[in-house]
């Protein structure tokens, strides 16, 4: 169901991402592209030892990343590196798995109607990937620039 | 429902030709407007293609039995159908590949390593699909050659004073779209041999887009290569034609090395097979060539000299159509266009628009079509694109509107 994909958080947060700008003393910032649509964005994140301390992206794609990226930043704000790693892997299970464990995602579960949309799955994991990169670098700035 | 027929507007028996159209899509009819990704099939093209696995199944030009015969006269058919399809003078002149990418490719490997050299210059247009730039940029790191750009303007129309300033003695092909999947721009491919000719350049023309909406004489065109593929045009995915004036294939090294592409071949020495078989090397797709010489037959039965002006009809009529849709800006309004209404909707990214059209039954494409030069050119980093075919009615235009008016309503 469209209502189920398009619910009005979504919605809400396409049309006014939170922590959408630039972030100039970010530790880390890593570029992901979806070649495939040319959805872009550019995610900042400032770690304090293991705590994302703070997190911001830019960029332009549809209603469906740019609402998974501004919700995403929402969630893992203050979370350590492992919480946040952890919840990717429980997103993604939501978003891919037939019966997902008990996901315990909060505001991140309004994603689970994405499921029954296939090719729009890479849209609400972009930014999960980004994060991945950004959070596994070698402890340098990761960037494709 | 649809009590006035336009004229040349489908009737619903030529419709039922095509059985992908009848279905419903999430419970809806299926609208299908992506016919420059690839075309739906008629029936007679899926039958050719069942009867030669049927009956005919063998292969070609080797075996002495009834099979071998036949399934080789079927394929031969085929060519000369294609041969006239776009007018060439002569059979040989027809190439069969596996479609405009392989026809292009072909012709960068084997003309552009024989002729194009360290310093001189290709040169293409701004609105060229990544399968027209990218054997061409292989070539020119190969060979330290320089690939150049003719600007187009606002309309995505080329700029054919600038394209003539970009030829020079060190020029030594052109190769541009007839028709621009992205935008829909018809290019004056008559004009720009022409000028290309008038400098001593070769032209290579990329008719993908063209050959199911306008009929192509590549003997008024005068052009020296001309590709398209059948999936384009009602026939089957992994075939295509590369035309080539016969003087100039004859002066190209082979392709790829194989069976087929010979006369004789001993450990010292290999003598390669005439026109057309040098660049066949291999078993072919004998299926798909004779599906593809069925689909000529099709748009034969049916007529381009109906399907072009049917068509532009239906083009502007959906063109009217999408711009009074408040927020709506068509990319690509070159005065010169067919079948393609590629567009942005203010606020909504195409990909949200693609999915929520798909649940009301309608397709379309969404993205950057293969052609991200263009995009960018224009500004936007993708598109929704509705583009059309003779099959097409006004009836589809309207899905397709009261589909983005679901879409609005959603992102209002």
């Amino acid at each position: 169901m469209l209502e189920d994909l398009y619910q009005e958080v979504i919605l809400d947060h396409s049309k006014r991402p939170r922590n959408f700008h630039h972030m100039a003393d970010a530790t880390r910032h890593v570029e992901g592209y979806n070649p495939l649509c040319g959805d872009k964005l550019k995610l900042f994140v400032k770690l304090d030892g293991e705590t994302v301390q703070d997190i911001s992206f830019v960029g332009a794609g549809c209603a469906i990343s740019t609402a998974s990226a501004s919700l995403m930043t929402e969630t893992v704000k203050g979370k350590s590196r492992a919480e946040a790693a952890q919840m990717m892997e429980r997103f993604h299970d939501l978003l891919t798995t037939e019966k997902p464990r008990k996901a315990d995602l909060g505001k991140l579960e309004v994603f689970s109607g994405v499921r029954e949309f296939p090719a729009r799955v890479k849209c609400a994991t972009l930014a999960w990937h980004t994060l991945k990169s950004a959070l596994t670098g070698a402890g340098e700035v990761v960037s494709t620039e | 429902m649809a009590a006035v027929t336009e004229l040349g507007a489908p009737t619903s028996a030529q419709r039922e030709q095509f059985p992908v159209l009848s279905q419903r899509v999430h419970g809806k009819p299926l609208v299908y407007l992506d016919n420059a990704a690839t075309t739906q099939k008629p029936q007679s093209v899926i039958d050719a293609m069942n009867q030669f696995y049927q009956s005919d199944n063998s292969n070609i030009h080797r075996g002495v039995h009834e099979l071998s015969e036949r399934s080789t006269r079927h394929y031969e058919e085929a060519r000369v159908k294609l041969q006239n399809f776009i007018n060439a003078g002569d059979w040989r002149e027809i190439v069969f590949v596996r479609g405009v990418t392989e026809g292009i490719n072909l012709v960068a490997y084997t003309f552009g390593r024989k002729h194009i050299n360290e310093g001189d210059e290709i040169v293409i247009s701004a609105m060229e699909h990544h399968s027209n730039i990218v054997p061409w940029q292989i070539l020119c790191e190969e060979k330290r050659a320089l690939l150049r750009i003719a600007p187009i303007n606002e309309r995505g129309e080329l700029l054919l004073d600038e394209f003539e300033s970009l030829l020079n003695p060190r020029t030594k092909l052109v190769s541009v779209v007839h028709v621009s999947n992205a935008l829909g721009t018809i290019n004056p491919v008559a004009e720009i041999t022409r000028v290309a000719h008038r400098h001593g350049v070769p032209v290579f023309i990329d008719g993908a887009q063209a050959v199911a909406h306008m009929k192509v004489d590549v003997q008024a065109l005068d052009c020296d290569f001309y590709s398209f593929s059948a999936h384009k045009m009602f026939g089957p995915t992994g075939i295509g034609v590369l035309f080539g004036k016969k003087d100039l294939l004859n002066g190209m090294p082979p392709y790829q090395g194989g069976g087929d592409m010979i006369r004789s071949v001993t450990f010292a020495k290999t003598t390669y097979n005439d026109l057309p078989y040098k660049f066949e090397a291999g078993t072919p797709n004998i299926a798909g060539t004779i599906g593809m010489g069925a689909a000529a037959d099709y748009i034969n039965g049916i007529g381009l000299d109906r399907i072009t002006p049917y068509e532009r009809d239906l083009l502007a009529y959906g063109t009217r159509q999408l711009e009074r849709i408040p927020g709506l800006r068509i990319i690509g309004t070159a005065r010169e266009k067919a079948s393609v209404l590629s567009f942005v909707l203010e606020g909504v990214h195409p990909h949200d628009v693609g999915t929520i059209l798909d649940r009301e039954g309608v397709a379309v494409r969404t993205g950057h079509h293969c052609a991200q030069p263009v995009l960018e050119w224009f500004g936007v980093p993708a598109t929704t694109r509705a583009s059309l075919a003779f099959y097409n009615t006004r009836e589809d235009i309207d899905a397709l509107v009261a589909g983005i008016g679901k879409v609005r309503e959603i992102f209002a």
